[in-house]
């Protein structure tokens, strides 16, 4: 694709605009904005990526994938502000992902150790990891705001803030799983995953393309409940303290 | 007099506002102790900081002559049992809500202490397997109270546990108090009743914006020459 076709298919970013003004629905900023900061995210991205693989040195996947860890830490700590912490849990959590991840795929030789491997297929995990985390934290703070007495309940007669919070914490780990697992039940059925729709569209083998998606869905369940579960355990102590009280604060929202 | 409880120069300051200023009083062993008090008084920040829900922000709280702050919170909760305000419920059915205490430390209630459980809150066997969100709001109460009574209590913190019950409820509920006084239990007991805190208490508490405004023997309620008793005795003290 050369960049002349490109640019014709901005037409369907005209077409949002041009209904955003017509319905008066105040998108048209919204809209513009998004687009050039794709155009520059990912053409910048590309001039990287095809830089870090001429250079064929590990220190610049590493740099790369540590960057990735920062910007989605930094965008999904907003979303937990009031657990102490939360700026670490994450960037611990997504470290934990990317080993995880990285050990099974690059350990067994599923696919080898170059940059246009890892780099793509961590920029999924950890990408992925972000969205759960988010889904995570704002289904947990929902939680415990509504369930507050049910907590205080459960330590006013002798149980521990792991006990008084359980409840809470296992429902915020599902539901963030949820979609995931749902996805997957349906996948191929409906759309064709976009990864899988680029290696087809790009000349690849659709049945080499099915098993690097398949590759992928399965990585995403590992992320999808590490990443929750993960940090789920480090956060829920921070609602509580020394004394085993619920610190009034964290429950009742900023 | 012995105390069970001793409050020396307890504040509690939460959110920049003071809720508790400087109280000083104490809660007999063995009896029953009504705490009273117009609305926003106080009274359930008093119980939580016995149940140590809440730590105090100045003074210091007696518990058996020992500091409460240096029992582990674990076990002084199960000594000194609370029944909340608002009889909150936990997800599942009424057994579960009673098995709750017994949960909590690994163990199991059985059937026959559920049901025995149920039948002294005046609560009828059948209900055992409902939905404890499906009960009324008295019928929650009484489940609130055996629930309560599950842990063998030292203390027993009650907050308002009649407000929704019907008179032969309250009487009921009243002699089950009374007969966990018998078998030595302290009592402190929030009420807005004042003739069930001069029917069944044996010591009073009033507070008032924080302040403890009157304590002792429950016959002060009529016989103090506090004004702001004999204001609020008159309900005019808001
Ligand atoms: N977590 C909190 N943060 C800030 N203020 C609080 C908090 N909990 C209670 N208060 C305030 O402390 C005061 C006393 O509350 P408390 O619940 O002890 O009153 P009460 O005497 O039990 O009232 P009622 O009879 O209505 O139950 C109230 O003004 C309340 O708004
Ligand atoms: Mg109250």
């Amino acid at each position: 694709m050369t960049f002349t076709t490109l640019a014709i298919t901005l037409a369907f970013v005209c077409i949002p605009l041009v209904l955003s003004k017509a319905l008066n629905l105040q998108l048209g900023k919204d809209v513009i904005i998004a687009t050039i900061r794709a155009i520059v995210q990912l053409l910048a991205i590309g001039y990287v990526l095809q830089l870090i693989f001429d250079q064929q040195n590990v220190v610049f996947s590493f740099l790369m994938v540590a960057i990735m860890i920062a910007v989605a830490t930094l965008n999904a700590r907003k979303k937990g502000a009031q657990i102490n912490g939360i700026t670490w849990k994450l960037a611990l959590s997504l470290c934990v992902i990317e080993a995880i991840v990285m050990s099974v795929l690059v350990g067994f030789h599923i696919v080898p150790a170059t940059a246009q491997y890892i780099i793509p297929l961590s920029g999924m995990a950890i990408g992925n990891s972000m969205v759960m985390s988010i889904l995570f934290l704002n289904r947990f703070t929902a939680e415990i705001e509504a369930h507050e007495q049910e907590v205080e309940l459960i330590l006013s007669l002798g149980g521990t803030p792991k006990q008084a919070i359980h409840r809470q914490l296992i429902t915020s780990i599902k539901a963030s799983m949820l979609p995931t697992i749902e996805s997957q039940k349906t996948i191929g059925l409906v759309q064709l995953p976009g990864m899988m729709s680029g290696q087809i569209i790009a000349g690849a083998d659709p049945v080499q393309a099915v098993m690097f998606q398949l590759l992928v869905q399965f990585m995403l369940l590992t992320t999808a409940s590490v990443s929750s579960v993960l940090l789920g355990f480090l956060s829920y102590r921070t609602l509580f303290n020394q004394k085993l009280q619920i610190i009034p604060e964290k429950f009742t929202g900023q | 007099m012995t105390a069970a409880i001793t409050f020396h120069n307890i504040s509690v300051t939460m959110q920049d506002t003071q809720i508790i200023n400087t109280i000083s009083g104490q809660f007999p062993k063995g009896q029953i102790t009504t705490l009273v008090g117009p609305s926003g008084a106080g009274k359930t920040t008093i119980l939580k900081l016995c149940n140590a829900l809440l730590s105090p922000t100045d003074g210091t709280i007696f518990y058996n002559d020992q500091e409460l702050k240096t029992y582990n919170p674990l076990t002084l909760r199960r000594c000194v049992g609370m029944a909340l305000q608002d009889a909150p419920m936990i997800k599942g059915s009424v057994y579960d809500n009673l098995n709750l205490p017994r949960q909590l430390q690994g163990e199991t209630l059985s059937k026959d202490e559920a049901i025995q459980a149920l039948q002294q809150v005046g609560l009828d066997a059948k209900n055992i397997h409902k939905k404890a969100h499906d009960l009324s709001g008295g019928q929650r109460q009484k489940l609130s109270i055996a629930r309560t009574l599950i842990n063998p209590t030292d203390v027993l913190l009650l907050d308002e546990i009649t407000s929704a019950l019907d008179p032969h409820s309250v009487t009921e509920i009243e002699q089950l108090i009374v007969t966990m006084k018998q078998r030595g239990v302290t009592i402190i007991w929030i009420t807005h009743n004042l003739e069930q805190a001069r029917r069944i208490g044996d010591y009073m508490w009033l507070m008032h914006r924080g302040q403890l405004i009157e304590s002792g023997s429950i016959h002060l309620l009529e016989t103090s020459q506090n004004e702001r008793v004999q204001q609020f005795m008159r309900g005019e003290l808001l």
